[in-house]
């Protein structure tokens, strides 16, 4: 924990203490993160959430009960009907192999965990973990910082400021574990890719840090370490089983990598951290089914190579000129840029032919829509129907970073002063992902990690300016002899000099590279830094200025400090400010983020309501259907479907057929009769509907009914958006089209819901439904759920016999007493 | 209790019967498809004497006979949710309204639950009558007897002959339909008698068949009126005899003569106006068509016997034995091999099928494979073929659809998958080229690395 940058008696002993404390803060940073995410098991019950992790979790048992091959192997003939699924080729298996290993060795142990079980408390556990990799990046950039308070002649008075900057730095990271927009993916029973991705990401990074030694300039300074470029590769491999967003990896670290080259900084340490990371890594991530030749084929990963022909002819220029007269090297130079330029004029000519060829110029739906945020929109309303892949709104900012938000700016402040490689990384790591959070809001994820390590930056060193001032001032305060003083700040620079001694004579001959290393820590810094502290519970606000003191070089120069009354009083707000976050955070993890969304719960003046009856349904469906029967429904309720139910269902939310979900879509917004002969030719038994209009669940499929029109018209272009709309408007009362009062998704919806008031009033549309007496001739209903949220129809069979073509009688007689014909053609809407 | 017959036959659409089938014992099963007891309806029970020859050769083929009064107040169907017969014989044309608790909806549900029914009406046929035969597919002159109840199927070309000249309802009609399956093996020789109301089919039904058709020239109008305007209903479009094989496979016969079933008919001789296309004897015929010729018998004996065998599920009923798909890795290609065996019930034990027709699909969406199944003459049908280079859930579809068969559908789902990790082949002959380089370029490397160390 603490930097081992020295070895004196007195020391030592100081740095075991602080070590420890570290080890048990780090300990309970990780208790922390993991408790936190407690609040959905404890407030509603250990349940697998949401849609995907129900996949996951099906996935997972699967590979327990069968084991890996059969799991690489799997074609799922049970989803996607009849076209089926290869699942061991499309999913990342990092998640599901992590827990499966998990429940492998608990059971080994005789620890007899279900899988479920396993399967809800893998992302808690591993928002530990990430908190412990995020705390190791921190400490990367934030190095020089922890250097000063770990230098040499600490006093008690340092030591005790050094605890509060751990445990200030602590408690942001744990914070940043904290985050809610990370919270919102990692809560217990939330069983998706990004619980473990996150840790690997960041893990990712920190070994990128470390294994390039950015920030170790102790150590094998200008060799790197091929042990942690290793390491990082194999991290980077974990990423690309685990999470679609390793591509954020392989074109961040080469943007850094040019970022370095560009500003002078290439280093032998350099190439070394990143050589064996595109080698490596590509190697290791094509052997990822799902990734496969993709590692190499798509422009996703284009940049890695750029950089990596970029690379090595600048480590040739560096050799030649190493070897080589000056004026030599001016021909060789020349030579080299010549031929360079050829070569790479050729290879993008292919690039661009090769790219050029393809369609969506070879990046992937969700990559373009990354870069080009109205893609998605435009072209494919599959992504854009997902509502996670919708730009956030300036609240959720507030909502997910919270004072992070104020934080982060001072943190890229902070970053600069010393300008370091690993600082460098870090705020090109904010930057990128500030975008890409601005893109689609499930991106907030990568945006949480880089918000806090920067604000983890900006507090530290606001702490570590205040606790210096304080430091400086309370030996005055009680009038002891200033020569302890200045002794310190002998010891102090005596260390320093010993220090950068030692790194001049370990270092004769990289010059660059020192001067760029030293600069920081040799020149006198005065640098002004505000912070903002505008937390919406804090009462006051305002701005504080803050002076900051860095290194210093010699005895003579004055030293910049604030008053006492001062600091005390920032570094106290500052923790009121910590301590605000910290009350938010719970919150958001406790009310905003712990719900399963597979059971739904409300408040009203009569207590409080429980909604169960998604898991009812599944249920119903588990018991009362045969094995092989096959249920339709929109592609939002599939993976719930195949792991609740164990029923073969025609779509889920793995969308990779447009055609197929443009088919059930174009169902749903047919008449009764031809949706039933789609249904019918998709062998398809039972119908799922979602209703929200009886207890007023706005997600339900009536409010997604628009993209059912828009994606099924996308394929089948006799479905016309403006047919459902009147006047542009999207309606179910009486104003409503007749196309949409006609269609397959309003007849399940509302068949019967008048019964209920008798008005048929819809409580998530607020407005009385337009048709409300009907009959349904090609569906019977089978089963609704308590609350009405879930409906079941099933298919009926064509009749048994053809009727012949005589008209009813005309005779009333006769009609009256056939009560069976009556009932037949009662329809009073046809 | 017997498996039920429709469990076997897979399609979907027969699911909703199986619960009703499941719950009786009765003769309509897998086993012997054969109904066992009939229920007789009749308006008077005058009939029962009346038409007693018919009623006679049904009870010696072994079945129970249960006579009872259209509106007889006990009249019921089924009871605690089982039907007590397994067929019905509707020979009450002028029922304006059964007796119990059945009703139009009774008679459907019961032909519905793969019950079968004989419907004999004639020109007093009640509105709830042809309300059965019209949910059947099958139309009775309507529009006309609407006006004028009594219309009649006219023919002044091939009417009996009788000793008295009458108005040419009475029918002789030998238009039969071509299927040794519905009508026997034996050719029915004689003409048909036939007095009663025609019905119409609708083209586009196609479970619906006309068994005895009237000829060219015959119509349907009041004998005794005059006729004002055309008749609605002329020619080869009059059926005067037709069965309906429904989805379920129920069968049911309708005609518009009761008279036809009596005894006077089944006995009496035919003598056919005109010049008829069939004759008993080519030698007759020789002499000259405008001679009246005379039969023996009618032929509504052999007729109303054949056909009852088949409503009654004496023959024509198939079923499939073991059904065996099965997938297997063969020199790299995946191999389907499909086998199913049929059977046809011969009235007292189940033969083995054998035609060369059966054929099989390998369906996703749509038929990727069709093949002719070669059968082994034991009711064994098989064939194997090579998958198509398309994984996915296929199924094997027999759609079997024959004139006066039941139907057979059998689908069997089985998924192509992709190869597994470790079926592909190992080595690839045009690979060779790789596996050189790279073997070639670690050996260098071994040799550099040892040059290197130890050269200096």
């Amino acid at each position: 924990m603490v930097d081992p940058s020295e070895a004196k008696g007195e020391g030592s002993l100081r740095k075991a203490f602080g070590g420890v404390l570290g080890f048990f803060i780090l300990l309970l940073i990780g208790t922390l993160a993991f408790s936190i995410r407690l609040f959905s098991v404890i407030k509603y019950e250990s349940v697998i959430h949401e849609f995907d992790p129900y996949f996951n979790y099906r996935v997972t048992q699967f590979l327990t009960k069968n084991g890996i091959y059969d799991f690489w192997n799997w074609f799922d003939d049970r989803t996607w009907y009849p076209l089926g699924r290869v699942i061991g080729g499309t999913v990342y298996p990092g998640l599901t192999l992590t827990a499966g290993s998990i429940w492998w060795l608990l059971n080994n142990l005789n620890i007899p965990l279900s899988v479920e079980t396993v399967c809800v408390f893998t992302a808690p556990i591993f928002s530990a973990n990430a908190a412990w990799a995020t705390y190791l990046l921190t400490k990367a950039p934030a190095h020089l910082f922890e250097v000063k308070g770990t230098g040499a002649g600490l006093t008690a008075a340092v030591l005790l400021a050094m605890v509060i900057l751990f445990l200030l730095v602590f408690l942001l990271i744990s914070d940043n574990q904290n985050v809610p927009s990370y919270i919102s993916r990692s809560v217990a029973g939330s069983y998706d890719n990004e619980a473990v991705a996150i840790f690997a990401l960041i893990f990712t990074f920190y070994l990128y840090i470390k294994s390039s030694d950015l920030k170790n300039y102790t150590q094998t300074l200008n060799t790197g370490s091929l042990f942690y470029a290793t390491l990082n590769a194999l991290s980077y491999f974990y990423m690309v089983c685990s999470w679609g967003g390793y591509t954020f990896i392989i074109n961040l670290i080469p943007m850094h990598v040019l970022l370095c080259i560009v500003t002078g900084r290439y280093s032998s340490r350099l190439y070394i951290a990143y050589a064996p990371l595109v080698v490596f890594g590509t190697l290791l991530a094509s052997l990822v089914p799902v990734v496969g030749f993709n590692a190499v084929m798509t422009s996703e990963h284009f940049a890695s190579f750029l950089v990596f022909i970029i690379i090595h002819v600048v480590a040739l220029v560096y050799y030649i000129k190493g070897i080589l007269s000056p004026k030599m090297f001016k021909v060789a130079m020349t030579l080299i840029v010549t031929i360079g330029i050829a070569v790479c004029g050729a290879v993008l000519a292919i690039l661009i032919a090769l790219v050029a060829s393809s369609p969506t110029k070879g990046w992937s739906g969700r990559s373009l829509s990354l870069l080009d945020p109205t893609y998605a929109s435009k072209y494919i309303p599959i992504i854009a129907s997902v509502s996670e892949h919708q730009p956030p709104t300036w609240p959720s900012y507030f909502m997910d970073i919270n004072v992070l938000a104020f934080l982060v700016p001072a943190g890229i402040v902070a970053c600069f002063l010393p300008l370091s490689d690993a600082s460098s990384f870090v705020i090109l790591y904010i930057t990128t992902s500030v975008y890409f959070s601005g893109v689609m809001v499930r991106l907030m994820l990568v945006l949480a990690p880089a918000a806090c390590i920067m604000s983890g930056i900006a507090l530290s060193e606001a702490f570590d300016v205040f606790t210096r001032s304080i430091k400086f001032q309370l030996p005055k305060l009680f009038e002891t002899p200033p020569s302890d003083v200045w002794q310190l700040i002998g010891d102090t620079n005596n260390g320093t000099q010993d220090e950068l001694a030692k790194v001049d004579s370990k270092i004769p001959t990289e010059k660059s590279e020192t001067t760029v290393k030293e600069r920081p820590s040799k020149k006198n810094r005065k640098k002004e830094k505000e912070i903002l502290e505008k937390g919406k519970e804090i009462k006051e606000k305002g701005k504080e200025n803050v002076e900051k003191v860095s290194d210093k070089r010699q005895n003579a120069k004055k030293l910049l400090v604030l008053p006492l009354e001062a600091s005390a009083v920032a570094i106290l707000l500052l923790i009121i400010l910590g301590a605000f976050y910290v009350v938010h955070c719970v919150w958001a993890a406790a009310e905003a983020y712990s719900a399963p969304s597979i059971v739904l719960t409300s408040h009203s003046h009569d207590g409080l309501h429980v909604f169960d009856d998604f898991r009812e349904a599944y249920a119903w469906l588990k018991h009362n259907t045969d094995v092989d029967d096959k249920v339709a429904s929109w592609w939002d309720y599939g993976y719930q479907t195949t792991a609740m139910a164990n029923r073969t269902v025609i779509v889920d939310n793995n969308t990779w057929n447009n055609t197929h979900i443009a088919t059930v879509g174009t169902a749903m917004s047919s008449p009764e009769k031809p949706a039933w002969e789609i249904f019918n030719s998709l062998d398809v038994k039972y119908v799922l509907v979602v209703f929200g209009g009886f207890v007023g669940y706005p997600s339900d499929d009536i409010n997604k009914f628009l993209w059912m029109v828009r994606i099924g018209g996308g394929v089948f272009p006799h479905i016309r958006e403006p047919d459902y709309l009147r006047d542009g408007q999207y309606r179910i009362d009486a104003q409503a089209t007749p196309t949409m009062l006609n269609c397959l998704m309003y007849k399940l919806s509302y068949y019967r819901f008048v019964e209920t008031d008798g008005k048929g009033f819809d409580r998530v549309r607020r407005t009385e439904i337009g048709k409300k007496h009907f009959k349904l001739t090609h569906f019977e209903e089978v089963f609704t759920t308590h609350h009405w949220m879930v409906r079941i129809y099933k298919l009926k069979p064509p009749k048994n016999m053809t009727r012949g073509k005589s008209k009813k009688k005309i005779n009333p007689k006769t009609r009256t007493k056939i009560s069976y014909q009556k009932n037949r053609n009662k329809n009073p809407w046809q | 209790m017997a498996k039920p017959f429709a469990a076997l036959a897979i399609p979907l659409f027969l699911l909703s019967v199986v619960s009703l089938l499941s719950l009786r014992c009765g003769a309509f099963s897998a086993d012997r498809p054969t109904d066992r007891r009939l229920l007789v309806l009749v308006d008077d029970l005058a009939i029962r004497s009346s038409h007693s020859l018919y009623f006679s050769t049904l009870q010696s083929r072994g079945y129970d006979l249960d006579f009872k009064l259209a509106d007889d107040p006990s009249l019921a169907l089924s009871q605690y949710g089982q039907y007590l017969y397994d067929g019905l014989l509707l020979f009450s044309p002028s029922v304006q309204r059964f007796g119990g608790s059945l009703d139009l909806a009774g008679i459907l549900d019961f032909v519905d639950a793969g019950h079968d029914l004989i419907l004999a009406a004639d020109s007093s046929a009640s509105d709830l009558i042809r309300e059965i035969s019209t949910e059947c597919g099958v139309d009775f002159d309507e529009a006309i007897s609407f006006q004028d109840p009594a219309a009649l199927v006219i023919d002044h070309t091939s009417y009996a002959v009788s000793e008295t000249e009458g108005d040419h309802t009475l029918i002789a009609s030998d238009i039969f339909i071509e299927s040794t399956t519905i009508l026997g093996d034996e050719k029915i020789e004689a003409p048909v008698l036939f007095r009663g109301i025609g019905h119409s089919l609708n083209a586009a039904n196609s479970l619906v068949l006309k068994v005895l058709s009237a000829s060219p020239a015959a119509y349907s109008a009041n004998p005794a009126t005059k006729l004002s305007s055309p008749p609605s209903l002329t020619g080869s479009a009059i059926s005067l005899v037709s069965i309906v094989q429904a989805r379920n496979n129920a069968r049911v016969l309708i005609t518009g003569s009761l008279d036809m079933f009596s005894n006077r008919f089944l006995k009496s001789g035919v003598q056919k106006a005109g010049s008829s296309i069939k004759t008993q004897s080519p030698l007759l015929f020789s002499f000259g068509t405008a001679l009246v010729l005379r039969s023996e018998k009618s032929g509504n004996q052999q007729f109303l016997t054949e056909i009852s065998k088949w409503v009654f599920h004496e023959r024509g009923h198939l079923k499939e034995g073991e059904c065996m798909a099965q997938v297997f890795l063969s020199m790299n290609f995946l191999v389907k091999e499909y086998s199913v065996e049929i059977y046809e019930w011969s009235g007292s034990s189940w033969k083995p099928y054998v035609v060369d027709d059966v054929q099989v699909q390998f369906y996703m969406m749509s038929p990727y494979v069709l093949k002719t199944l070669s059968t082994d003459k034991k009711g064994l049908y098989s064939t194997s073929f090579k998958v198509p280079d398309v994984y996915g859930v296929f199924q094997f579809k027999v759609e079997y659809e024959r004139l006066g068969y039941t139907s057979l559908s059998l689908s069997k789902q089985i998924p192509v998958r992709p190869f597994r990790h470790n079926e592909y082949e190992r080595f690839i002959t045009t690979a060779f080229p790789y596996y050189g380089a790279s073997f070639s370029t670690m050996a260098a490397f071994f040799i550099f690395t040892v040059v290197y160390l130890y050269n200096k």
